[in-house]
């Protein structure tokens, strides 16, 4: 089915519901991320990703990988939404037993391409999905979702010259750039800009785009999907804690969960979000 | 004469013919860790990755969740160093079907000194669960290492060395993942060690031989899992135990024997390796000697213990 950017908008909000659920229930995670790359998630589970909820190892796939790993929330109510997790598996968030650990894990999750947790790892793996993709002749793509802090570890850098040293072309990264890392503004800590130009020097299609504008992802990845020889990455201007307001743009909801009082409100906001 | 790095390097090139699902990555070391004939013969199949070995072991976790079997390669002491958090939240916790062939273990490998001389990779990877650890002492005895580490569903660790050593097993030798080799029958000494340090206890054996001591050997070509009832069986059967490594004798071998007689048959073992230091610069023989490793210094203490 052809979902429509205001389908989209609905989803994302459901989403953002259930990544607020989870948090409050699990009284852990981390909620500002999640708030800010959901709707890029959703983009990529509804417009674009070729895969099938019946046959999540599907060898033909699309696969998506979550680097930022602590915004688990956001990926799980993704693949509820999507259908290969029961939504009321997501209450077990980060409890004991639950197939929902803290960061994801592929061996136990349908749909969870590669288990991830420990940040700068995810560009390299997708990179390794990306060649075993040319070699074998198939056509599917490799997202993988990076967060601005996560740039600063070394190893992004590294997978960003082997990208492009094989030209995998077959490799769409995203940026969430939401400006925001656990000890304050990445500018501050220590400062990513200017990670377009730093990119573009790596020879990778570099998009800049508003990471909460559906058309403007969808387009983005419309242009990265026709791209013949280098990797891109769509870097998302973000608003960590997007769509709850007293969230939004505050580093302190990095990784803290809410109160009862603050989830109520949260909640409320969400609900009268949902009414488009 | 072969090393077992050079050993690993042909036995790629023939797996591939058996199994069209192996690459091989390297970084920037394919002439050290003989991984280049696999290149020359399969450029297609063949990755390096530049000086980059988090990137590299990130990679073949990548490919090794769309059904390619990894072979990556570097010095031990990068591999496991390193790339040590690549290893373990990326290959060890989804229990991905990489293999790191890491070559130039050990003082063993000279000159280059310290900063390259893996004294600690064994105490690193047998701690990460899922992770299969092997360490052969020949030609014959790596290339069933390499041909069972592509055989194992999940992550292997193969230890291998620089200097080209003689063949301890011919051609026919049968090997067991759970088993490992004894050689000889002597009651009044064993020495349980693999790899590299094979060759000096052979050597040490034929020189207690001639004064009228009779060693065996214990060959623990695979660490993870190890081999309990052997070692069990050995301390029931031999009045002194030593165990021989070119590895920090924390964490090592030596450790791993000991974890397993305290819990099953308490014995007094000798642990013979590198105390707690690290290494130097010097040739791999001259170095041997000088940590007490080859088979004249093992001899020796051998003899010290009998004589206590």
């Amino acid at each position: 089915m052809e979902y429509s950017y205001n389908d989209l908008k609905k989803i994302a909000n459901e989403c953002r519901k259930n990544i607020l659920e989870q948090v409050y229930l699990a009284s852990s995670g981390h909620i500002g991320g999640s708030l800010s790359c959901i709707d890029i998630l959703v983009t990529i589970y509804f417009k674009h990703a070729n895969i099938d909820i019946n046959n999540p190892k599907w060898e033909d796939r699309d696969r998506v990988i979550l680097s930022k790993g602590h915004c688990s929330p956001a990926f799980y109510a993704v693949l509820a939404e999507k259908g290969f997790i029961d939504k009321e598996i997501l209450k077990t968030f980060r409890k004991l037993d639950s197939i929902l650990q803290g960061h994801p894990d592929m061996k136990n999750i349908p749909g969870v391409d590669m288990s991830s947790g420990s940040l700068g790892q995810g560009l390299s793996v997708a990179n390794g999905m990306a060649i075993a993709g040319k070699m074998d002749k198939k056509n599917y793509k490799v997202y993988c979702i990076l967060g601005d802090g996560e740039v600063q570890e070394g190893q992004i850098w590294e997978a960003a010259m082997t990208a492009a040293h094989y030209k995998l072309n077959n490799v769409i990264a995203f940026l969430d750039y939401n400006n925001l890392q656990i000890d304050g503004k990445v500018e501050d800590v220590m400062n990513i800009a200017d990670i377009a130009d730093k990119f573009k020097a790596f020879n990778f299609n570099v998009i800049e785009i508003d990471g909460h504008d559906f058309e403007q992802i969808d387009k983005a990845i419309i242009k990265a999907k026709e791209e013949k020889e280098k990797p891109s990455i769509i870097i998302a201007k973000t608003i960590k804690g997007k769509g709850i307001s007293f969230m939004e743009d505050v580093a302190k909801w990095h990784g803290e969960a809410p109160k009862e009082e603050d989830y109520k409100i949260a909640k409320s906001e969400l609900e009268i979000g949902g009414v488009i | 004469m072969i090393a077992t790095r050079e050993s690993y390097g042909k036995a790629l090139a023939e797996l591939e013919e058996k199994n069209k699902n192996i690459v091989v990555l390297d970084a920037d070391l394919s002439s050290a860790t003989k991984t280049k004939e696999f290149a020359t013969k399969f450029p297609d199949k063949f990755i390096n990755l530049g000086i980059a070995e988090q990137d590299m072991m990130a990679t073949a976790a990548g490919l090794a969740t769309c059904g390619k079997i990894p072979f990556a390669s570097t010095f031990a002491v990068f591999a496991t160093g390193r790339a040590y958090d690549q290893i373990r939240n990326s290959i060890c916790y989804p229990n991905l079907n990489v293999k790191i062939a890491a070559t130039h273990a050990g003082i063993t490998v000279g000159e280059d000194g310290a900063t390259h001389q893996a004294l600690e990779d064994i105490n690193i990877v047998k701690a990460l669960p899922n992770m299969t650890v092997l360490c052969p002492c020949d030609d014959i005895s790596t290339k069933w290492a390499i041909k069972k580490a592509s055989e194992i569903n999940g992550p292997v660790y193969i230890r291998l060395t620089r200097p080209k050593v003689e063949n301890v097993y011919d051609e026919n030798e049968i090997f067991e993942l759970d088993k490992a080799k004894v050689i000889g029958d002597g009651g009044d000494i064993a020495f349980i060690t693999n790899g590299i340090t094979m060759h000096e206890c052979i050597k040490a054996k034929d020189i207690l031989k001639e004064k009228g001591i009779n060693a065996r050997i214990v060959d623990l070509h695979t660490i993870k899992p190890v081999d309990k009832q052997t070692i069990i069986e050995t301390a029931k059967q031999v009045k002194h135990i030593i165990t021989v490594e070119d590895h920090n004798i924390i964490g090592g071998i030596g450790s791993i024997v000991a974890d397993v007689l305290a819990e099953e048959y308490p014995t007094k073992i000798y642990k013979i390796g590198i105390n707690d230091e690290f290494g130097k610069s010097g040739k791999w023989n001259e170095l041997l000697t000088y940590y007490g490793l080859d088979g004249n210094s093992i001899a020796n203490k051998a003899m010290e213990i009998i004589r206590k």
